[in-house]
């Protein structure tokens, strides 16, 4: 035990002064030799013969010192250090080669551990909820009416919350936008409506005060409010006393009860306000199938089990609540079924992030080859070196390990390079990240993240590093010392197969950002249904029952806003709508047509609406094909007025000009409205969707959910001839307060920017993908340079040789390029293989391009094999500049 | 050649060390030449012992204080570093060569009782 911690010591103490140890053990080592030599001539050998013998009889001199110092010290350590110094040494002789080794990678890595980031924050990541794994969304299913994941009505949620045994708790939400007026600027902000319970569902706990009880929820409750942690310390500079204060929340003074922590995602926007969501048992029917449902399955229940048991409720709900009967659910194929609630809040970004993970780990791959085509190149040049220290006795083991030490040491600076990549290449990629993609703010370096980087790193240091330190290992000591150490043959074929995959890996990639650049181009040929969007303004304005009691004044308020807002100078014109384009603002319902009472018997009834004031179609520019627009008049008369799109009028009456003059309503009890004009197709749901067939109606009526029914909340839309539109916003905001100060102007945007914001999702994903394409090409062009240039340099003999004889220059570097085509052709060949089963996982992001585009497939293809044959090029005429004595001269 | 060779004796792992102390005891102080010199005529077959390995086990055996060295003077003036036992190598032996014996006895049992 003693003799054990003394000898611990000792070893510290040699490893701490190495060059003592190693003096002495020089010295021992020599005089053994001395005494063995003095002996062996006292035995009558000569004292040359006596040198060799002593030699022999001690064994290989270099093994024993080394064996020597292992035991002296702590041979681990010894190597370490040993291999570090050499290292060192190696980084300031060749500061080129590890520069560019470590750029390289650090580019690769860097870009895929910026996205494992984002997939890690956005897709990986549980909910921040307790048990998240047991939290779903309850939808259901029609697919009679074409809908796959409706939400729920009342009725179905009070049925599942009293009878369904599968759930722990169930909760409805929905997403809406109230003004807060009092004290200060009113404002607009983002709020949900939830059930009683959601918090307790999410089982998050309120940062003070309390959540929403049962009583608040039911009809003539208390109005009570929640606020968010951030719109607390906003308004109220996170005063603690602002329990029992009011709010005055779209004109109704609502006594705040609690504030609930951020975190809280149910949709994309962050809500600053929780309401009540107010359900009377008493006036429920089964249909209105509008609120969005979260609930906590029972322990150990599956989501089928969930699904089936909630679909077995069905006839119950319609036994108990008016509305739709049980014979026309079941003629829509109706079922309910439940999703993970991650699933749900991920939608389709998942898919689109793991694409781009996908080729971002290609890109890294390709970055790997080229660093092990560095070390290839350099194992090449240093073989004299390493030949003469594998004869010098140094251990095959010593030599694998040391060039292995050598490259994940590389892949650890590469790894730390690529770390603050990425932490710059996340803040370029959180800028221009679409507001769509959800959980953005849950995207950071996490502990998971550098584990992911430090992984990333060892295996692409021991990927590239491998190669070599096999050579070493088989190296044959004697035949390479006899070719001079000028290497092996044999390197040819292994980086032309570098050179071959590289070229196929950048191939794919370009084919994929192809395709998205063919999708780009095809969203973009759609006409939108709207033109010059860019001089179009838009915003929302809500006005409240507060400041206009009824539907007659609030429509007379828009009225007048809307003269205000088209006097103001560089206005061409004004309208307003509950919807504007694609804006995301959804509404369907049911449609009668008079002429064709059948409809009432199919899916086909179920349409989508818009409400809009006159002038709407002139403002963004959507022609009128037949008829005329709403006029005011017809508002002030109540008149029961519609327009609607092309397509719905084809599709009833074969042309638009037919159309007018027919009657549709939306409900039975609804008088029958007048079509007065016919439009042109809007593609609402985005250029990649067909333009649904639209109905539109005044957004004031005389008879609809109410007598005088009127939308308050409207966005509006302004024409304008100035440069920049955004700059009409203060005189907007003057236009609208000289109406009513109380009235906040919120959500701007041009309607550019609508259009804009409809294709983010694949304008981002084009944007990350041609990146990635850029570097990959890059960096396959330089792996191919690399090769042909190497290959030249080999061949520069043979080439001088061959220039002697009388070949022309010409002649030598076709003969180069030749070689260049031969790896372009067999990348190019590989690259289409793996392009077209690759591609086919993108199938769900292109619009009306096949994943196998021929022309994609085909232009790509030429580009790069013609940027192949230009990277072979340049070593090609260095090959036929070579000077034949100079070449021939060489050893 | 041959025959020769299948008499030599691999040394066991570990026994290095307790030969090298025995020899240090029984000799006084030696130098490593003088030791391996020793060692060849004390066996009756050769060992295959390369001298070079003797280096790690008498730095082994210093380090752990069972041994110490000193430079001194050969007969023919040369420097070597010449080694003796410590007491604590003495006990080291001691201890070491018990349980040589019990190892060996045990070795010999088994191949006793297995023999055909």
């Amino acid at each position: 035990m003693i003799s054990g911690l003394r000898r611990f010591g000792l070893r510290v103490q040699a490893f701490l002064r190495p060059s003592h140890t190693n003096r002495e053990i020089e010295r021992e080592i020599g005089a053994h030799l001395d005494l063995l030599e003095d002996d062996l001539t006292r035995r009558g050998m000569s004292p040359d013969e006596a040198r060799r013998a002593a030699r022999r009889a001690l064994g290989n001199v270099e093994l024993t010192k080394e064996r020597s110092r292992d035991e002296r010290s702590f041979p681990w350590l010894e190597d370490a250090r040993r291999d570090t110094a050499r290292l060192l040494r190696s980084f300031v002789r060749e500061p080129g080669f590890f520069g560019v080794a470590i750029v390289t990678l650090a580019v690769g890595i860097g870009a895929t551990t910026a996205i494992f980031t984002v997939v890690n924050g956005i897709v990986l990541e549980p909910l921040p909820y307790n048990d998240s794994e047991r939290l779903v969304a309850v939808l259901h299913s029609m697919p009679g009416v074409d809908a796959d994941d409706a939400p729920l009505s009342r009725a179905m949620y009070l049925t599942y919350r009293e009878h369904a045994r599968s759930l722990e708790a169930i909760a409805l939400w929905r997403t809406t936008s109230v003004s807060v007026t009092g004290e200060g600027e009113p404002e607009q902000v983002d709020a949900l409506i939830v059930t009683d319970g959601l918090f307790e569902l999410l089982a998050v706990e309120p940062i003070f005060g309390r959540t929403l009880t049962a009583e608040e929820t039911a009809p003539g409750g208390e109005p009570s409010i929640l606020l968010s942690e951030g719109y607390w310390r906003r308004r109220f500079g996170g005063e603690p006393e602002v329990l029992g204060r009011t709010l005055r929340v779209n004109g109704t003074d609502r006594a705040i009860v609690g504030v609930i922590p951020e975190g809280i995602e149910l949709e994309r926007q962050r809500p600053s306000l929780y309401l009540p969501l107010v359900i009377d048992p008493a006036t429920t029917r089964v249909g209105g199938w509008s609120f969005p449902a979260v609930a906590r399955l029972r322990p150990a229940v599956s989501l089928e089990q969930a699904g089936h048991e909630l679909t077995s409720l069905t006839s119950l709900a319609t036994e108990t609540y008016p509305g739709i009967p049980l014979a026309e659910l079941e003629a829509r194929d109706f079922s309910t079924y439940v999703r993970p609630l991650k699933d749900d809040v991920l939608g389709e970004a998942a898919g689109a992030l793991w694409i781009v993970f996908g080729t971002t780990g290609i890109v890294l791959l390709i970055a790997c080859i080229n660093v092990a085509n560095l070390f290839l190149v350099r194992s090449e040049v240093r073989s004299r070196d390493v030949t003469l220290r594998a004869a010098l006795g140094a251990s095959k083991g010593r030599l694998a390990r040391q060039s292995i030490v050598e490259s994940l040491v590389i892949g650890a600076l590469g790894g730390a390079g690529g770390l603050a990549l990425a932490l710059a290449a996340l803040e370029l990629f959180l800028a221009i990240a679409p507001a769509e993609i959800p959980r953005l703010s849950n995207v950071s370096v996490s502990p998971r993240v550098v584990l992911f980087t430090l992984g990333v790193s060892l295996v692409s240091g021991l990927l590239f590093g491998t190669v070599p330190a096999i050579r070493h290992a088989r190296r044959d000591v004697a035949s390479a010392l006899r070719e001079g150490g000028r290497g092996l043959r044999s390197r040819g074929p292994l980086r032309s197969l570098f050179a071959v995959s590289q070229v196929a890996l950048a191939f794919v990639l370009l084919v994929a950002a192809g395709l998205m650049v063919r999708s780009f181009q095809a969203m973009k040929r759609v006409p939108p249904g709207f033109h010059e969007p860019e001089s179009v303004l838009t915003f929302r304005l809500s006005i409240p029952t507060s400041e206009a009691t009824s539907g007659e004044e609030a429509a007379r308020a828009h009225e007048r806003i809307l003269e205000r807002v088209a006097a103001v100078p560089g206005v061409e014109a004004a309208s307003a709508a509950t919807s504007v384009a694609m804006d995301s603002w959804d509404s369907w319902d049911d449609v009668f047509v008079e002429d064709f009472p059948e409809l009432d018997e199919t899916a086909k009834r179920f349409r989508r609406f818009n409400w809009i004031a006159p002038g709407y179609f002139a403002t963004i520019q959507n022609r009128l094909l037949a008829g005329r627009d709403f006029s005011w008049r017809d508002l002030h008369e109540r008149g029961a007025v519609a327009i609607v799109t092309e397509n719905f009028a084809r599709e009833l009456w074969g042309e638009p000009r037919r159309a007018v003059g027919r009657r549709i309503r939306s409900d039975e009890e609804y008088p029958w409205s007048e079509i007065v004009g016919v439009v042109e197709n809007v593609h609402t749901r985005g250029l990649d969707e067909p333009p649904p067939s639209l109905i539109y109606l005044p957004f004031f009526m005389g008879q609809f959910w109410e007598r005088d029914f009127a939308w308050r909340d409207l966005r509006y839309s302004v024409r304008t001839s100035r440069d920049l539109p955004a700059a009409l916003v203060p005189e907007m905001r003057e236009a609208v307060w000289s109406v009513n100060r109380n009235l906040p102007l919120y959500d701007v945007m041009t309607l550019e920017q609508i259009l804009e914001r409809s294709m983010s999702r694949a304008s981002f994903t084009l944007v990350l993908l041609t990146l990635a394409a850029v570097v990959a090409l890059f960096l396959g062009m330089v792996g191919v340079y690399g090769v042909i240039s190497y290959l030249v340099a080999e061949r520069r003999r043979e080439m001088g040789l061959r220039l002697a004889m009388g070949a022309r220059p010409r002649d030598i570097a076709l003969l180069v390029v030749r070689q260049g085509a031969r790896l372009g052709a067999l990348g190019l060949a590989a690259g289409i293989l793996a392009a077209s089963s690759l591609t086919r996982l993108m199938d769900a992001l292109l619009f009306e391009v096949r994943s196998s585009d021929p022309p994609t497939f085909g232009v790509l293809a030429l580009a790069l094999g013609g940027i192949v044959l230009l990277a072979s090029y340049v070593p090609a005429r260095r090959a036929a500049a070579v000077d034949p004595t100079e070449a021939l001269r060489l050893d | 050649m041959s025959s020769r060779k299948e008499h030599r004796v691999e040394l066991l792992q570990g026994t290095l060390d307790l030969i090298l102390l025995r020899a240090l005891e029984t000799m006084g102080p030696l130098h490593a030449y003088a030791l391996a010199a020793r060692l060849e005529q004390a066996s009756d077959y050769p060992f295959t012992l390369n001298q070079g390995t003797l280096y790690p086990a008498l730095i082994r055996l210093e380090q752990k204080g069972w041994i110490r060295s000193a430079w001194q003077k050969t007969e023919n003036n040369r420097d070597a570093k010449y080694f003796s036992i410590t007491p604590a190598g003495r006990r080291a032996l001691t201890r070491e060569t018990e349980r040589w014996r019990r190892l060996r006895s045990f070795v010999d049992k088994l191949l006793l009782e297995s023999a055909p």
